[in-house]
Formats: structure tokens, C-alpha cells, sequence
């Protein structure tokens, strides 16, 4: 694999200001196939900052963004998607009231012809979600179910489910396991693990280090809207990782 | 225990979405059925059937408006006065004597026009609720529309212009009487209920519309283009209610000062009865029909019976605060916590 040593998606030198507020400032990240970066910190150290400037929903004040080597200027969520970064959102970013398969799809549908007219392609819709949702492994009663109607952990399976029906490169998740049942904190787990199989790279905004310690690969600390430490997980301990977050070295 | 508890959380589960879709029709026909026993002769009788159809032609357009509105979570108090703005616009080009294809066409088009004020108002000015803007306009419009007309009614109209509010299509030919004719705002109501509802679960945009009501913050994640959506959605809103002035213009044959006063309350009113819920991403087209049916058919039959308008209030104001009321119940169980 020549994309070993380039990195994915990288970002250089992120600022952003919000007003006279330096959310962050000089960030850099990298993330290469197959890979899960963990992005660890305190409330407010920028990471949830960093992730809406990866998915396009904030434009930074400075630094640039590049994608499999290649600049890319991002002016909406949409930019993102079409590269193949994907978003798993804290709050999942579901509508409750539509059912698993149009969630997953939300934005994207499958449409049908009829005349000069785009009608929505119900069957498709199902048909895709199943087979999706059967590749994860994703078990849930039926394709048509609300979302509101769903467990905490089926909800994230769903929300990583949509990120990835779509050929992601890169998935970010904001605290993927933070709103779970313990038992079903290891189903996530376990997705995260057979997302990296596929060479999908992974970025895990994390406050427990048993996730962290559990699926990544290397993790980095931002304090104060800056880099503080960056090392493979083979070389540091979770006391190590937690007095970063400290702002202890 | 707990396992009983879960068996009938599934049982009400599984009831639950045909509830959802049919229970308020349930109502219609129960409400049809005790005024066909209280009034057996007159109730449902053609001439009074079409009677209420004709009734309620003009208000259905406002009450499917603000039912898209209501889905996105937001409100359109502003829905009368675009009607009747509208219905001034149309009364004034009328009089000035232009041929009756362009007198229909501009009610529409102004009804277009203020929803789209609306809507770029609620987007670009940032407005903190559409409450707000849309009380704004409220004023704005009514008031243009007295400004332009000097506040005093102007009637008179072609046949063609009041066709679709006041024709008639005559079915002596199916062996029927004369007087057994059907109401062209009838099929009118029929024809825009239908594309609507096409176009709310059949079409992308339609089904964004669900989802900006569901979780706005999602539906901007899954890039969809939020402010765009709710500009068209404020904007078919007054277009509806063009449609509507078109039917009163027909139904009155003049464009009057107090068109539509208040009737962005039965409106609303309608959609919350019909089952939309505040909350958005809630409701369906068919709830909404029903909705401004019972209202209809509640007025009438109370006519019927002779019972006084204060009563009417009473009962209507009543069964918002039941509807809504089943509402909460339903979000309660239906959701998990």
C-alpha cells in the first residue's frame, strides 16, 4: 500500500477564531488508511471545533486541508461527503421521526423516474439498508423502524452505519461511546475495528481511555486549542494520556 | 413482570403507527355518523354535503400551508393576510379590466411572493423563531392589502375568474338532478391534496422537509441545504394561500377588507387537530384533510342544531387542548427515554 506513509487526510496549521475567541490555533492532524487516530483533550480544548472543520460545517480562519495528498477547500458538509470523509456526530445527528433506511440515506436518496418527475425509491432504500446493516452486522427488527424507537447503541450503529453506506475513506466520530449501556459499548468496539479491516481511516474524539485503548492506533492531545502530544499507542500508558489531557507532560 | 410490560410496549408498538396514520379519521367518521343521528334528514344531504365542502375549499388551502410549515417546526401566522393581500392584488388587476387568465394567475403569484418574503426573512435575517417574522407580516401584509385597495371592498368578477370557487360540474348526465352538482372547489381541494401529499412522502425534498421537523442540526450534517428548504416550504405556504384567495374571490365574488381574518388560527388550529405536531417532523397530508374536515363539520352541524357560535368556540378551543393533549401521551409512550 503506497498510501502507508501518505496520510488520508491531513490537516496544517488550523486556527480558528470565533470573534476574539482562539478555539484553536496552529493545529496539525493526520490519518492514514487503515488507521484510528485518537484526539483526546479537556471540554474545551477544541476538539468538537476540529471536527466541524474536517466535516466542512466550520471554515477555518487559516491552515489548509488535504485529502489523498491533494488540497481540498471545504464549504459545506456536502464538500466533505463527496470526498468520502464521513461524520458520526456526538448527538448522532438522526432524525427520529424517519425511519433506519432513510436516515442512513438522508440526503442522499435513491430515486426512481417517472416521467420527468424524481420520485423516492422506497424498495432501494430497504434493499441498500439491509445489505449494509447485514455487512456490519448491524442487527436491528426491520429497516423501517423510527430511530426514536431504538436503543442508545442501536442509534450509533445506525449513525455508523449511514457514515459508511457511502464509500468512506474517513470516518470521524465525536465520543462514539459516550451516551451507552456498557454492553453495548463493545458492539461500537468491535465496528470500529471491522471499519479499519476495510482501509477506512478512523478518528476517535474520546474521553474514555478504554476506547481509546481498545481501538486506536496512535492518539494526540489538544489542550487549550493547541497540539500538546501525539504518540503511537505502543508507546504511552492511559496515566500518560490522561495527564496530557491535564496539560501534564 | 417486566417481560408483561415489554409485551405490551410491542403490542402498542406495532398498533402505534396505524394509530398514527388513522386514528383521526376514526374520529371523522364517528363525528359523522352521531350528526347523521342528531340531523338524519338534512346532514347528509347532497346539498348540504357540498355545502360544507364549498365551506371549508378556501380554508384547506391554508390549513395544507401551515401544515408544511408546522412539519419544518416552524408557523406561519401570516397565512390570512397573504390571503387576503392576495385577494386584493386580484380584485385591483380585475377591475383594471385585464383578461381573466392573468386575474387567476395573480393572486398566486402574490401568494408566492409574501411566502417568499417570509422565508427569506425567517433564513436571512435570522429571526430568532418564524413566530416572529411571521407575526411581522401579519400586519405588513394585511395592511398593504388596505393600502392598495384604500380599505374598501371591490366586487364584481367574471365567471371564469370565480370559476373554481363558485362552478359547478353539472351531473345530470349520470342520471343525477340538477341541483346534484358537484363543487369545482371540491375537485380543487381533491387535486391539490393530492399532489401535496405526493410531493411530502414521495419526494426528496419533501422527505427533507420531515427531517429539517425531526432534528434540524441532522439534516444539515447529511448536507442538506436547510435555509434553501424552508424558503420553498414558506413559499408554497403563501402560494397555497393564493390559491385560497382565488377560491374566496369566487366563492364572495369581491375582495374585502376582513378576508380571512383570523384564519390563520383556524389553520393552525386544523393541523394540530389533524394530528401535527408542534414539535415538527409529525403529521401526515390525509391528518390534515381530516382535521379541516371535523373543524367543518363541527361549525355545520352546530348550525344545523341551532347551537350558538359562543358554544362553537367552546367546542372547537376544546378539542385543541384534547388533540394536543393525545399528542403528548403519544410522544410519551411512543418514544423511548
Amino acid at each position: 500500500m503506497s498510501t502507508l506513509n501518505n496520510p488520508l487526510l491531513e490537516a496544517k496549521g488550523i486556527t480558528k477564531y470565533f470573534g476574539t475567541i482562539t478555539a484553536l490555533e496552529n493545529v496539525d492532524l493526520k490519518v492514514h488508511a487503515g488507521e484510528c487516530l485518537g484526539v483526546v483533550g479537556d471540554n474545551g480544548a477544541g476538539k468538537s471545533t476540529l471536527m466541524k472543520v474536517l466535516s466542512g460545517l466550520y471554515k477555518p480562519s487559516s491552515g489548509s486541508l488535504y485529502f489523498q495528498g491533494k488540497e481540498e477547500i471545504l464549504e459545506s458538509p456536502k464538500d466533505s461527503q463527496n470526498l468520502g470523509l464521513e461524520m458520526v456526530y456526538q448527538d448522532l445527528a438522526l432524525a427520529g421521526n424517519l425511519p433506519i433506511g432513510e436516515n442512513i440515506f438522508l440526503g442522499r436518496e435513491p430515486t426512481k423516474n417517472v416521467g420527468f418527475l424524481k420520485f423516492l425509491d422506497f424498495n432501494k432504500i430497504k434493499e441498500l439498508t439491509n445489505a449494509h446493516l447485514g455487512k456490519l452486522k448491524i442487527n436491528v427488527k426491520s429497516a423501517d423502524q423510527k430511530v426514536e424507537e431504538l436503543s442508545g447503541g442501536q442509534r450509533q450503529a445506525v449513525a455508523i452505519a449511514r457514515s459508511t453506506a457511502f464509500n468512506a475513506k474517513v470516518v470521524i466520530m465525536d465520543e462514539p461511546t459516550a451516551a451507552l449501556a456498557i454492553k453495548e459499548v463493545g458492539k461500537v468496539l468491535d465496528l470500529i475495528n471491522s471499519l479499519k479491516k476495510t482501509g477506512v481511516g478512523v478518528i476517535v474524539i474520546s474521553h474514555r481511555m478504554d476506547d481509546i485503548f481498545s481501538v486506536c492506533d496512535r492518539v494526540m492531545a489538544l489542550f487549550q486549542g493547541t497540539n500538546f502530544a501525539e504518540s503511537e499507542l505502543s508507546n504511552t500508558s492511559r496515566d500518560e494520556v490522561i495527564g496530557w489531557i491535564m496539560g501534564k507532560k | 413482570m417486566e417481560e408483561k410490560d415489554n409485551k405490551k410496549e410491542s403490542l402498542y408498538l406495532k398498533l402505534m403507527p396505524y394509530i398514527e396514520k388513522y386514528g383521526i379519521l376514526l374520529l371523522l367518521v364517528l363525528m359523522i355518523l352521531v350528526m347523521h343521528i342528531l340531523q338524519p334528514d338534512v346532514f347528509l344531504s347532497w346539498r348540504n354535503v357540498t355545502n360544507v365542502f364549498k365551506q371549508i375549499s378556501w380554508q384547506s388551502m391554508l390549513a395544507l400551508g401551515v401544515f408544511m410549515v408546522i412539519v419544518t417546526a416552524g408557523i406561519d401566522l401570516s397565512v390570512g393576510s397573504i390571503m387576503m393581500l392576495s385577494l386584493m392584488v386580484l380584485a385591483i388587476v380585475a377591475k383594471a379590466g385585464a383578461p381573466w387568465f392573468i386575474v387567476v394567475i395573480t393572486p398566486l403569484i402574490a401568494g408566492f411572493l409574501c411566502g417568499l418574503f417570509n422565508g427569506a426573512g425567517i433564513t436571512f435575517l435570522r429571526m430568532p423563531h418564524p413566530f416572529i417574522m411571521t407575526l411581522g407580516t401579519l400586519y405588513i401584509f394585511r395592511g398593504t392589502g388596505n393600502l392598495i385597495s384604500g380599505g374598501t371592498p371591490i366586487s364584481g368578477f367574471t365567471d371564469e375568474v370565480r370559476y373554481l370557487g363558485h362552478g359547478r360540474i353539472d351531473l345530470t348526465w349520470l342520471g343525477l338532478e340538477k341541483s346534484q352538482y358537484l363543487p369545482v372547489s371540491l375537485v380543487l381541494i381533491a387535486v391539490v391534496y393530492i399532489i401535496f401529499w405526493f410531493f411530502l412522502n414521495h419526494s426528496r425534498t419533501g422527505k427533507w422537509i420531515y427531517a429539517i421537523g425531526g432534528n434540524p442540526s441532522a439534516a444539515r450534517a447529511s448536507g442538506i441545504n436547510v435555509n434553501k428548504i424552508l424558503i420553498i416550504v414558506y413559499s408554497l405556504c403563501g402560494f397555497l394561500s393564493g390559491i385560497g384567495a382565488l377560491i374566496l374571490a369566487g366563492r364572495t365574488d369581491s375582495g374585502y377588507p376582513n378576508a380571512g381574518l383570523q384564519s390563520e388560527l383556524d389553520a393552525i388550529a386544523a393541523c394540530i387537530i389533524g394530528g401535527a405536531s408542534f414539535f415538527g417532523g409529525r403529521g401526515t397530508v390525509l391528518g390534515v384533510f381530516a382535521g379541516v374536515m371535523i373543524m367543518g363539520i363541527l361549525r355545520n352541524g352546530l348550525n344545523l342544531m341551532d347551537v350558538s357560535s359562543f358554544w362553537q368556540q367552546v367546542l372547537i378551543g376544546s378539542i385543541i387542548v384534547i388533540a394536543v393533549y393525545i399528542d403528548v401521551l403519544r410522544r410519551d409512550l411512543g418514544t423511548r427515554k
